[in-house]
């Protein structure tokens, strides 16, 4: 078969709903796009515990505590799921770790922006989970079939998630002054970075065409976004916070709620890895990372003592 | 590659999520050994009770067909109707068979 002919197979097989598989034939784009994807998305499941993690120690109730470790276990989860369907594709772990080290692989930009106060826990869980799950929910639908399977898994997971946020929300809505203060702050702060987590406008998402065609996407950024608008806003008006957008309308031909445009020069700031905290998130894996180097090597000293002792293999 | 990037090997995870289920493929891990490869399966794949046992597997014990060969090679089965109950006529009549 000639590239050509693989290339309308390859084509025919997706839009029949076929899932791809690791060892199928597949063009360049398609395994470099989603290579590029997936492994981003992981990076991002294991950067976002560390603005979590700064807040176990702080969380106000032995309740609150236990429910934000359960999150961050699972976010190491999903980290790992997605690590594990990228090396699907033929690159290692270590690779991918490498790539990030090296600035080469990115990961979500709203884990760049501060976690001030206990209410930002909560708009993180509601808000950035919120904003994860809409966009996960159509990735579950994704052709290639690792990555759909993860993404199922992971949508599974995340309805606590989103939930234990607005309940945090919730609660410090129906508290003293001060606490409702707290909360519409976080509001304030964590609404437009949401917003953005869907990436840019269909019409200026370059990669957006190849990924519809390959239904590694299988609707577009501003399709996704609008669906997390229109949830989102009524969510936070039912406990009686603001939307921090003058513009705020709903539009009761269309069915949903208008907005300000997004301030795109931040995002692409933020991006490029100016935000508040690129050098901190990144540097801190690193550290991490090098800080891990005697464990790795005690396990593996420990394997090998065991191979060269078979009496002693459980 | 340098020590300080080796992530371990990787293994395969097998999950059975309930007595007499079989067991079926969730991803993988990374483990230096078998005793570390079922923990970090649990951790990563029941952490809310999906499993009663689990299997793993070094990945690179696992063969596989390709989908360009699926034609080829599973081709065979196809024309065998009479594995089938259906092809059978039965007399009229005829009761639990």
């Amino acid at each position: 078969m000639t590239e050509d002919q693989k290339l309308i197979k390859f084509q025919q097989r997706i839009d029949a709903d076929e899932k791809i598989e690791p060892k199928d034939w597949m063009p360049e784009g398609y395994h470099k796009t989603l290579f590029r994807q997936i492994s981003q998305h992981a990076h991002s499941e294991i950067i976002g515990m560390q603005p979590e993690a700064n807040w176990v120690l702080r969380a106000p109730s032995l309740r609150a505590k236990k429910i934000l470790l359960a999150k961050i276990q699972d976010e190491a989860g999903h980290g790992l799921y997605l690590y594990s369907a990228a090396e699907t594709l033929g690159l290692d772990r270590s690779e991918m770790i490498d790539m990030l080290h090296k600035g080469k692989a990115k990961y979500s930009s709203i884990f760049n922006y501060p976690v001030l106060t206990w209410a930002d826990i909560g708009a993180v869980g509601w808000l950035v989970d919120g904003a994860a799950i809409v966009n996960q929910t159509m990735l579950a639908k994704c052709s290639y079939g690792p990555y759909a399977r993860a993404m199922l898994r992971i949508c599974k997971e995340e309805g606590f998630h989103q939930r234990q946020g607005y309940e945090i929300m919730a609660k410090m809505m129906n508290g003293t002054e001060a606490q409702k203060e707290m909360a519409q702050d976080a509001m304030n702060r964590w609404w437009e970075p949401s917003l953005m987590m869907f990436g840019p406008h269909d019409t200026d998402s370059p990669n957006s065409k190849d990924s519809m065609q390959w239904k590694i996407k299988v609707e577009s950024n501003d399709r996704l976004r609008q669906r997390f608008i229109d949830r989102t806003v009524e969510q936070a008006h039912h406990i009686g916070l603001k939307v921090p957008d003058a513009n705020l309308k709903y539009n009761k031909e269309t069915l949903h709620w208008e907005t300000s445009d997004i301030n795109w020069e931040e995002f692409k700031n933020v991006v490029n890895g100016n935000g508040p905290c690129n050098h901190q998130r990144l540097s801190h894996h690193i550290k991490c990372h090098n800080e891990g180097q005697w464990v790795r090597e005690a396990a593996l000293a420990f394997e090998a003592k065991q191979m060269s002792n078979p009496a002693t293999i459980k | 590659m340098e020590i300080n990037n080796n992530q371990f090997p990787q293994w395969e995870v097998f999950i059975q999520t309930k007595s007499g289920s079989p067991f079926e493929h969730a991803g993988s891990v990374h483990a230096a050994d078998k005793k570390m490869a079922l923990q970090n399966a649990r951790d990563t794949y029941t952490r809310r009770n999906e499993g009663r046992s689990l299997w793993v597997v070094p990945t690179d014990c696992i063969v596989a067909t390709t989908r360009d060969e699926e034609e080829e090679f599973f081709d065979p089965s196809l024309d065998k109707t009479y594995r089938k109950p259906n092809f059978y006529k039965m007399p009229k009549g005829t009761n639990n068979l």
